[in-house]
């Protein structure tokens, strides 16, 4: 065991899987001799080589779509978009050829390939650095969508992405690199050392796709979350002195039904989390499942606590950001409702 | 066989941390030794311009050649102003972020000239379409320093409201559109700009700046497709600076060697300038500008330059290039190139150069003074809260109004 931080916790999820396979390659806008604008390819160029990691032409469509050449050529690439906000040059590539692949060419043709970016807001990056668009990518039938919120999942999930055979967006919410974040920006900055997901393992693990963790059961309320809300909902949910069961999705697509419903069948009671736009994003779908399922145990309407339908504002970040008095105050009225 | 090529190809740059730069690899041919040709000159006719510099400035400081653009003394020390007032606000905004007064800054050292050459050689009324670098156009058009800063810390000056990333202006007033994040997006935007300009009879044209890296974009090869199809009347610039954050310029260009000369392949003339010589960047951007405005299309011009400070405040070039590259770069710094132009002339020195630079430090100091007390990013005033529904939509629909009043307002 080792305490790592997110990023040097992903950074040996590819280290490994450079070493173990050698069909995997990791490249992508800044990823090779500087080792990413956030440090998560550090040092893997000079150990690997410049053929297995490596720099690319700013071209989000053609890194997604040389990925899947390459993939559909029996290699295994893992791209790296720089910032979620610039994926979209790439969304035809990953709609309409990633994604159907599979399944235009009945299974012939398989493209695995894992895509790394870096999510969320927080780090007053403004409206193009602090984006958390994973909606729309579980919009898209035959992609896997995934977003840690710990350095211990972060490792086994990327491990588990890059084994996988399906395409994989790999969100990373870039305000929890370095340390847990519970929505305050006055509190100051904590560290993964002093966290027990800030313990990972060397050697080879994996964290399986579609598995969520509990984490903190309770009988009041399901909270359920991914990413780095799900530090605001345990912070808000503690401060408010509510007993709720916290759920971390980690998977987002196909996500833990199983785990949501046993839950919200028990507490009667669900808040669902994101930092991303409120109106269409997964939230609804979560919020309408959960209704569809569990319709005879609920106590009260089911909450979305999320960002508003707005871009990402720079100055007023803390006012956009769902952090936790918001949280606390949907608890509150979640508690009231008989 | 096949063994043989076993491998990712991947070009390098030639110097990397803890070696000695050394540019006598690169082609620095003299100046004034490229012919100037006819405004309505057929693109076919144009390719060595492409793989050639174009320089004015010799190295004893004189103008010289075809291209000299034959500016007056009056014009050239504009010039030179704007790009010492650029530098001086760009140090003080650099050393406020340093301080936390600002979330984010770029600086554009050694690439002033790029912008307020270019800003110079075209009129008031045609519009810009900037990259984050090109401060130095904004400055020369006029932009007061205070209204700049003021976006800068997000205050409640700031005509952004607050929305934008620091460096992101727009200013309708200045005809300045503005500023994405997201890079290339402007490209073939300025391409539809020109375009409905000429559909509306008019002859201002547009004028817009990429970086070598974003020459790698869709939307750099769409902006010249849509503007070679339509023939619009549209200044490209690719502002080539040798780096993409650490990506060496290698990358984007792969095995070609002129940036310009992807205009060739569709049909536009392509122009490489010495990005670092104003005259010649204001002669390149004046020939484009007047066979764009007389319905001769479009131009793509690569400048020639050196980026010679860190991307932005969240790098450290001295982890990814080698030390001095800037310092050995071969075409010298705009500002003393100028300068030492307009001495030899007779029409500048060393003492007004100096008592300027000091003055500038000091318009720069008073605007920040004036720029905090309307507010800073950290303690505000900044634009009232409820402004982040604004502007969504013309008409804020109930969703928004929900949240707004959800969040209290
Ligand atoms: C579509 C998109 N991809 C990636 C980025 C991140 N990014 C910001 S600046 C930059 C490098 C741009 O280099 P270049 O075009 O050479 O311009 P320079 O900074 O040198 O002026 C990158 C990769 C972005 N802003 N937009
Ligand atoms: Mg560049």
């Amino acid at each position: 065991m080792a305490s790592m931080t997110m990023i040097q916790a992903l950074n040996n999820a590819l280290d490994l899987k450079l070493t173990d396979d050698p069909s995997v390659v990791a490249f992508g806008e800044d990823v090779g001799y500087f080792g990413g604008v956030f440090g998560v390819t550090k040092g893997l160029q000079e150990k690997h080589g410049s053929g297995r990691v490596y720099d690319s032409p700013i071209n989000e469509g053609a890194i997604i779509a040389m990925a899947m050449g390459m993939a559909v050529n029996g290699m295994r690439p893992v791209a790296e978009i720089q910032f979620a906000d610039y994926i979209f040059p790439g969304f035809d590539q990953i709609l309409s050829e990633l994604s159907r692949i599979r399944y235009r060419s009945a299974g012939q043709y398989t493209a695995p390939v894992t895509i790394r970016t870096p999510c969320g807001g927080g780090i007053y990056g403004g409206q193009t650095h602090s984006m958390s668009p994973e909606a729309f990518f579980t919009h898209i039938p035959g992609l896997i969508v995934m977003m840690p919120s710990n350095p211990y999942d972060a490792k086994g999930m990327l491990i588990s992405a890059m084994e996988n055979d399906d395409p994989v967006i790999f969100f990373e919410p870039k305000r929890l690199y370095n340390g847990p974040f519970t929505g305050d920006p006055h509190v100051p900055a904590s560290s993964w050392t002093k966290h027990p997901k800030g313990e990972v393992p060397e050697g080879h693990y994996t964290v399986p796709i579609g598995k969520a963790d509990i984490l903190r059961e309770g009988s009041d309320v399901t909270m359920v979350g991914y990413g780095t809300m799900v530090h605001v909902a345990l912070a808000a949910a503690e401060e408010a002195g509510v007993d709720a069961e916290i759920i971390d999705l980690r998977t987002i697509i196909p996500y833990d039904v199983d785990a949501v419903t046993n839950s919200v069948k028990k507490t009667g009671r669900c808040i669902v989390l994101h930092e991303a736009p409120r109106t269409s994003g997964f939230g609804a779908e979560l919020t309408a499942q959960i209704q569809e399922d569990c319709f005879y145990s609920l106590e009260a309407p089911v909450m979305r606590i999320t960002g508003w339908d707005t871009p990402y504002p720079h100055a007023h970040e803390w006012s956009y950001f769902p952090g936790k008095s918001r949280v606390m105050q949907a608890l509150k009225t979640m508690m009231e409702t008989v | 066989m096949a063994s043989s090529n076993k491998g990712i190809q991947v070009p390098t740059p030639r110097f990397r941390p803890g070696d000695r730069p050394n540019f006598d690899h690169l082609d620095v041919p003299q100046a004034g030794g490229l012919p100037k040709p006819a405004v309505d000159a057929d693109s076919q006719n144009l390719k060595e311009f492409a793989f050639g510099l174009v320089r004015v400035l010799n190295h004893n400081h004189c103008a010289i050649g075809d291209w000299d653009p034959h500016l007056s003394s009056g014009m050239l020390l504009d010039g030179l102003k704007s790009m010492v007032l650029t530098r001086a606000y760009d140090n003080r905004m650099m050393k406020m972020q340093r301080t936390k007064r600002l979330s984010f800054y770029m600086k554009c050292l050694g690439e002033e000239a790029v912008a307020i050459a270019g800003a110079a050689a075209l009129r008031d009324d045609d519009m810009l379409f900037p990259s984050y670098r090109q401060q130095g156009a904004l400055i020369h058009r006029g932009a007061d320093l205070v209204d700049m800063m003021c976006h800068c810390i997000s205050n409640s000056r700031d005509n952004l409201l607050g929305r934008q990333l620091p460096v992101h202006y727009a200013r309708k007033d200045l005809n300045w559109f503005s500023i994405s994040g997201n890079l290339g997006t402007q490209f073939p935007q300025a391409v539809g700009w020109g375009v409905a300009s000429r559909a509306k009879g008019n002859d201002a044209i547009a004028c817009s700046w990429i970086g070598d890296g974003t020459s790698a974009t869709g939307d750099f090869h769409a902006a010249c497709t849509m503007a070679s199809t339509y023939n619009a009347p549209v200044i490209l610039n690719i502002v080539n600076n040798q780096w993409a954050i650490s990506t060496h310029e290698s990358i984007a260009a792969g095995s070609a060697e002129s940036f310009a000369a992807k205009a060739i392949g569709y049909g536009i003339p392509g122009i490489r300038v010495d990005g670092n010589d104003f005259l010649a960047v204001y002669a390149v951007t004046k020939w484009a500008a007047e066979r764009a405005r007389a319905g001769l299309g479009p131009t793509l011009i690569e400048t020639f330059t050196y980026r010679g400070e860190a991307h932005s405040t969240s790098d450290d070039p001295s982890k990814y290039r080698a030390q001095d590259e800037w310092k050995l770069w071969p075409l010298g710094d705009p500002v003393e190139r100028l300068k030492s132009h307009l001495i030899v002339n007779g029409d500048w020195s060393e003492a007004e150069h100096d008592d300027y630079e000091a003055q500038c430090t000091d318009e720069v100091t008073k605007a920040w003074k004036e720029s905090v007390s309307y507010g800073t990013l950290e303690d505000g005033p900044h634009s009232p809260v409820e402004t982040i529904f604004e502007d969504v939509f013309t008409e804020q629909p109930w969703h928004l109004r929900r949240q707004r009043q959800a969040l209290g307002y």
